[in-house]
């Protein structure tokens, strides 16, 4: 299996590496894959509630050189990103990002998969700490 | 076989030097294929172009000359295996030696019975051999191993019945080193009249092998697991007490007393005898030196990481083989981290077919442990300082990869990894 330099560089100096408090109320988090099957994905983005923006986002994956380098990106590409631009993002981009072959693209699926777990996560704790009539209003 | 091999040299080929002096990248991929020894090398030169002659020519002395070496070749080949000369056929390598072996051995025999018996870690060369004759009428057994990657005799004795004409059980697995007790299996197979084949290829050279003592009847060789040339191998083949029989697979101009047909490869003949002759002088000692190194690996990793597990047994192994798994870290990233050294991975992510090694599963191996899985083949060229730079290298690739795994976060705030409830949303 040969590389392209966007992985390899992502391997080596992966983004965003490292864990949020689960239990924090802004925190989303996104665990995908099974060992089983050779990946696991943990993503967590911080959202602000205001204004629905991603600003901060942490990654640890157990996969292959091309599921972590997926994972890397997509932290990169979500900070900064409001939710619902963070869910427009495709695993088809990751792919023509890092220039995956047809065998990695399930990788890029998970971090797709990834993101939208954590947004996932997030809004049901959203949902939960909302009192009843607000949630009402919208 | 199904250890992949990732080839990490192919982003780093202009070879290069580590600090301490020795050559990057490393070869420690022994069991997939050897470097050349250049004795052999030298051995078959003359073969291409002075001694360029058809062995099956027996009216001039280019003919001779190339049919002496095939001789000699043969002679050294049985030497080293405690058989005779006669005994000794060539072929194009230890597939088509397995293929000759299980094929001939089914069709000779077919009005006695249309009974095998083969093991579930077995070659791909023998497995898909015994799968293609199921097809035509045969039946089947394969045995299953133990947690330590051995077949239970005791399942073997069950397992032969008054149909089964051949047992076909390998000397030294490819991927995880252990060596199947085939003394054993030979008396037995002797005493219950069946005929036993061995696929011998990592074992021969490596560890003594002796047709007679382990009542073979039947065994592969090949020569470039052996610091031989690729494409040269041979097969042995019992003439007495009990004389064996097979059909051939290729007919045409009787070569190798009609077992083998096609003009002889002369050049790789003679690489593959010296192969051989080198083995004989140099294999005790070199077992030794192999041993060494493997331990001395096996210390450097295992003193300075927890949670890596040695797949097979130790105890009966081949003195080269090391099979690691190391827990919550994928075998094709690391491979990716210690790309100046080759190696190979159980992990499905190294193959096309996404499946983990079937040798690390029929071991019991979890398939996630057997995702994590690395093989170190250590060979004749591995120095102690290449050891001592591979140990290096993979402790710290494994640290570094382990702090980005979320299962190794998980294990050590103590969540247990099996209770989870895994959304597995791809393979
Ligand atoms: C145990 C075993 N049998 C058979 C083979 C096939 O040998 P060859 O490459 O000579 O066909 C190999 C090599 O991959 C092997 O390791
Ligand atoms: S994680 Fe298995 S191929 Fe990427």
């Amino acid at each position: 299996m040969s590389y392209s330099d966007k992985v390899i560089d992502h391997y080596n100096n992966p983004r965003n590496v490292g864990s949020m408090d689960k239990k924090d109320s802004d925190v989303g988090t996104g665990l995908v894959g099974a060992p089983e099957c050779g990946d696991v994905m943990k993503l967590q983005i911080k959202v602000n509630p205001q204004t629905n923006v991603i600003e901060d986002a942490k990654f640890k994956t157990f996969g292959c050189g091309s599921a972590i380098a997926s994972s890397s990106l997509a932290t990169e590409w979500v900070k900064g990103k409001t939710i619902d631009e963070a869910l427009a993002i495709k695993n088809t981009e990751i792919v023509k990002e890092l220039a995956l072959p047809p065998v990695k693209i399930h990788c890029s699926v998970l971090a797709e998969d990834a993101i939208r777990a954590a947004i996932g996560d997030w809004k049901k704790k959203q949902e939960s700490a909302k009192p009843l009539e607000v949630q009402a209003a919208q | 076989m199904s250890t992949k091999t990732a080839t990490p040299a192919s982003q780093t080929f202009g070879q290069h030097h580590a600090p301490n002096g020795i050559k990057l990248p490393i070869y420690m991929d022994n069991h997939a294929t050897t470097p050349m020894d250049p004795r052999v090398l030298e051995e078959m030169l003359p073969y291409f172009m002075e001694k360029f002659g058809n062995p099956a020519s027996r009216n001039h002395p280019f003919g001779w000359a190339a049919e002496e070496a095939v001789e000699i070749s043969r002679e050294r080949i049985a030497k080293l295996i405690g058989a005779t000369p006669k005994e000794i056929i060539f072929t194009s390598g230890a597939t088509e030696s397995d293929n000759l072996a299980i094929k001939g051995v089914a069709a000779m025999y077919r009005e006695k019975g249309n009974h095998i018996i083969t093991a579930v870690t077995e070659h791909k060369a023998v497995l898909d051999t015994c799968k293609h004759l199921e097809k035509y009428g045969f039946r089947v057994t394969y045995l299953p191993v133990q947690k330590n990657g051995l077949v239970d005799l005791d399942d073997l004795k069950r397992a032969i019945d008054d149909k089964t004409i051949l047992v076909t059980i390998m000397a030294a697995n490819n991927e995880i080193g252990v060596l199947q007790p085939i003394a054993e299996i030979g008396k037995l197979c002797r005493e219950r009249g069946v005929i036993f084949h061995t696929d011998a290829v990592q074992a021969i050279g490596k560890v003594p092998v002796d047709v007679n003592k382990m009542n073979i009847d039947v065994a592969s060789i090949t020569a470039h697991k052996l610091y031989g040339p690729k494409g040269a191998g041979a097969l042995y083949v019992r003439r007495k007490n009990p004389r064996v029989q097979i059909v051939p697979l290729i007919d045409g101009g009787g070569h190798e007393r009609g077992m083998r047909s096609g003009t002889l490869n002369v050049p790789g003949i003679a690489g593959l005898g010296k192969a051989c002759a080198i083995a004989q002088e140099e294999m005790a000692q070199e077992s030794c030196k192999m041993a060494g190194l493997r331990n001395r690996l096996k210390d450097s990793i295992m003193s300075r990481l927890d949670e890596v597990y040695i797949n097979g047994t130790m105890e009966h192994r081949l003195p080269g083989n090391l099979n690691i798994s190391f827990a919550y870290v994928e075998g094709e990233s690391l491979l990716m981290g210690i790309n100046d050294i080759a190696v190979s991975s159980g992990s499905a992510c190294t193959s096309a077919t996404l499946e983990p090694s079937y040798v690390l599963k029929a071991l019991g191996t979890g398939d996630d442990l057997a995702h994590s899985s690395i093989r170190f083949g250590i060979g004749r060229f591995n120095t102690e300082a290449e050891v001592d730079y591979v140990g290096d290298r993979v402790v710290e690739t494994v640290l570094r990869l382990r702090e980005l795994s979320p299962l190794y976060e998980m294990a050590k705030e103590g969540v247990d990894l099996k209770s989870v409830k895994w959304a597995a949303e791809a393979h």
